[in-house]
């Protein structure tokens, strides 16, 4: 396997299938090493980690943060609140302040697509694409088939997986990352949700593109949930919050006709009885909080892989 | 910022003469096309050949093309208001220094040029400061915001050729057609930035692949043709001429190939960045790949360069549209559309129609010459004796690098930066009068 070359993580469109394992084989370390109770990695002792969500988040800031302090860094988070950002400062001067202050790694959320490579390329720092608008969430992808490859054993082939993604594509940083990493890795992928929100145009990217839910779920292997964003009825996606759950909701009665073993996923935050019924959030097949988890591990490995120590669990 | 050059209050456009030997005279309006002398006598083309006095001052033109003065009828000159980016003093020589020897100024400056006054400071900017012709247009709308008409008729004494919204397009059809009947009246053609702002809402890119891959908002082809479809039934509806600017979208072209053979008074034009580039320029989020319309697929540039063959499209122009720097250095979404093209577009134009023989050297200068000068009723445009002595010489085979850092313009947003090119201009004369060439640029 190879070693990890790159800068940043900027999306996952841009690495190869090594890349993405050896992702996934240091994640595997870490995941192991917070099992042990008392063990701690100095990989990033003496770094500093800046977390810049020029976008609200709680749950990726929160993990980004937890798993730069588990690598011994020095943390620091600047919100969209901050008054910098209030005053009007273009995102260039705010990478200019970052690089004089050294910080060694930012962790960028942004509404904007594209602004993570936009700072990648004017700073020395290690930069961390925690979300760009719709373009990429690339560690949302990692943890998510972190977390296939965990439920469903190593050992399956991902050539045999069938993985279908549902809801707002259109608008969806998780899908397309999501696209990305299934597809390098082999996994047959379906997107489905109405004609307006997953356009024929997805079918290019290498997957099937459907609409009628009800037909794609009979033989899916893992099921994943998108967020439905109430504000898109407004621009006419949809006609309506009802309708939608009649047509993409997963209810107990699709459940029923999924195959057994059948993996429940979504990246949060949930909407209870919209997206999905409320006891399939909470049954043995969904996977939300294994996410939440291995979220943590995976980007330990991915900040560990950009710029930290050699030996990660080294004391 | 790059110093003006020392010539910039040296605005001296008082005609003069000028003796043009042995290059290769093309005059689309006249179809000549031979090697020829061609002499200008105090600013106007003589008929009289052969060797003139010789107080006259000669240029020795062999190898180069001799071409009625060039005319981008779509220029940003952003004065007044937007110094930042352009003045008529900087955006004139940057026109000069590509070949042109007139410009049409789009009226969205600021304040807009939605009535005479704007107009007035305008052409007397452009007296004091310009080396080369600077037409202005006008708005459709007052303040460019698609409710209420503009002062048309005082627009037009006050010297305007044509009226436009540019970077605006009116969305009330009736607003439009009561335009189009207005303008009617004193033969003013009126230029159309075609986009459904309903359809493109948001939109930052072409509606594809790339904005599917991007995670960027799309501006599909339909929010042009959409609005082409309109003006083509307007224009059929009230008599008017229309020209629908900065053609993108194949569809657009087929509709009006379609007007054409029912005779509709519809124009169109082609951007040298519409038919260079595709959206595929945009995997980085470089903005200096934004601009609107935007750039779209391989399928797009191929109906483009078929409407220039067919004559479907009969305009050539820029769009030139600078941003200072600090602007475009944003997240894409948030970045101003638009590039420059003065300077770098007869290059372009070289090497997309004539090395790759879309079209012959008569047919592209007829859609930087005459055709514009017909569209917008001025007396030039030809080389016929009597016509004013602007003239454009074209070496069309010296190859150059575009060097941004070089331009006169005080923007640098081009695309094109390190591209090669196989010819360019090497003199500009208005009346007569030398105003820039390739050795000395503007020293007199």
């Amino acid at each position: 396997m190879s070693a990890w070359t790159r800068k940043d993580l900027l999306t996952i469109r841009e690495l190869d299938r090594n890349e993405i394992e050896l992702i996934l084989q240091t994640g595997r370390t870490f995941k192991e090493l917070l099992s042990r109770p008392g063990r701690k990695s100095n990989s990033l002792e003496g770094r500093t980690v800046v977390n810049l969500f020029v976008e609200p988040s709680t749950r990726t800031r929160t993990s980004f943060e937890l798993a730069a302090r588990r690598l011994g860094a020095d943390v620091v988070s600047i919100d969209s609140e901050s008054s910098s950002f209030r005053k009007g400062e273009t995102l260039k001067d705010t990478g200019l302040v970052l690089q004089a202050m050294h910080a060694d790694f930012v962790i960028l959320r942004h509404s904007a697509a594209g602004a993570p490579g936009f700072l990648a390329e004017r700073l020395k720092a290690h930069l961390v694409n925690a979300g760009d608008g719709a373009h990429e969430h690339p560690t949302q992808a990692l943890l998510d088939v972190f977390t296939i490859q965990e439920r469903l054993g190593e050992k399956r082939d991902w050539k045999d997986l069938h993985v279908v993604i549902c809801g707002d594509i259109l608008f969806s940083r998780v899908a397309r990352s999501n696209v990305w990493a299934l597809t390098k890795l082999g996994a047959r992928v379906t997107l489905v949700g109405p004609t307006t929100l997953v356009p024929e145009l997805f079918s290019e990217l290498g997957v099937t593109v459907a609409h009628d839910f009800d037909s794609v779920l009979l033989d899916a292997d893992v099921i994943m949930l998108l967020r439905i964003q109430h504000e898109r009825q407004r621009r006419s996606f949809f006609p309506s919050v009802g309708e939608y759950v009649s047509l993409f909701g997963l209810n107990l009665d699709r459940f029923k006709r999924c195959k057994p073993g059948v993996l429940i996923m979504h990246p949060g935050p949930i909407n209870r009885g919209v997206e999905i019924a409320s006891e399939l959030a909470d049954c043995p097949n969904s996977t939300v909080l294994d996410q939440v988890q291995n979220g943590l591990a995976v980007r330990m490995a991915v900040l560990h892989l950009l710029g930290g120590r050699e030996n990660p669990a080294s004391p | 910022m790059t110093p003006l050059p020392p010539s910039l209050s040296f605005h001296d456009r008082s005609p003069s003469s000028v003796f043009i030997r042995g290059g290769r005279v093309i005059d689309p309006a006249s179809g000549r096309d031979e090697t020829a002398d061609l002499l200008v006598i105090d600013g106007l083309i003589s008929e009289q050949t052969g060797k003139p006095d010789s107080s006259i001052p000669v240029i020795d033109a062999k190898g180069l093309i001799v071409a009625p003065g060039l005319i981008d009828m779509h220029v940003h000159l952003r004065e007044p208001g937007g110094s930042q980016k352009e003045t008529i003093a900087t955006g004139t020589r940057a026109a000069a220094a590509g070949g042109f020897t007139s410009v049409l100024a789009m009226p969205n400056t600021n304040p807009p040029a939605d009535g005479p006054n704007t107009i007035a400071l305008m052409r007397q900017r452009a007296n004091e400061t310009s080396c080369i012709n600077v037409f202005t247009s006008g708005c459709i709308t007052v303040g460019m915001k698609g409710e209420q008409l503009a002062p048309i008729g005082s627009l037009h004494k006050a010297g305007v050729v044509a009226i436009t919204d540019d970077g605006h397009c009116v969305q009330n059809n009736e607003v439009m057609r009561r335009a189009l009947d207005y303008a009617r009246m004193f033969d003013l053609l009126t230029l159309d930035h075609c986009q459904d702002y309903n359809l493109s809402a948001g939109g930052v890119m072409h509606e594809g692949y790339w904005s599917t891959v991007l995670g960027l908002p799309g501006w599909p082809r339909i929010a042009e043709d959409m609005i082409v479809a309109r003006d083509i039934l307007l224009s059929e509806l009230t008599g008017a001429r229309i020209h629908v600017q900065h053609l993108s979208s194949a569809d657009s072209v087929r509709l009006v190939r379609e007007a054409k053979k029912r005779n509709v008074k519809i124009s169109a034009e082609a951007m040298p960045h519409h038919l260079a580039l595709t959206d595929a320029s945009i995997e980085k989020y470089d903005t200096h790949f934004k601009m609107n319309p935007p750039l779209r697929e391989r399928s797009d540039q191929e109906a483009l360069l078929a409407g220039l063959a067919d004559d479907t499209i009969e305009i050539l122009a820029s769009d030139h549209a600078p941003h200072a720097s600090y602007e475009k250095e944003v997240e894409f979404a948030d970045a101003p559309f638009g590039i420059v093209g003065l300077e770098t577009e007869l290059g372009i134009f070289i090497k997309l129609l004539i090395e790759a023989r879309v079209l012959d050297w008569p047919q592209m200068l007829a859609k930087l010459t005459i055709n514009p000068a017909r569209l917008l009723r001025l007396d030039r445009g030809t080389l016929a004796s009597g016509a004013p002595g602007d003239i454009t010489l074209i070496n069309p085979g010296l190859p150059w690098q575009v060097d941004a850092t070089k331009f006169y313009s005080l923007s640098r947003n081009t695309p094109f930066d390190g591209w090669e090119l196989p010819g360019r201009a090497t003199h500009t004369i208005v009346a007569g009068r030398v105003v820039w060439n390739l050795e000395k640029g503007f020293a007199p």
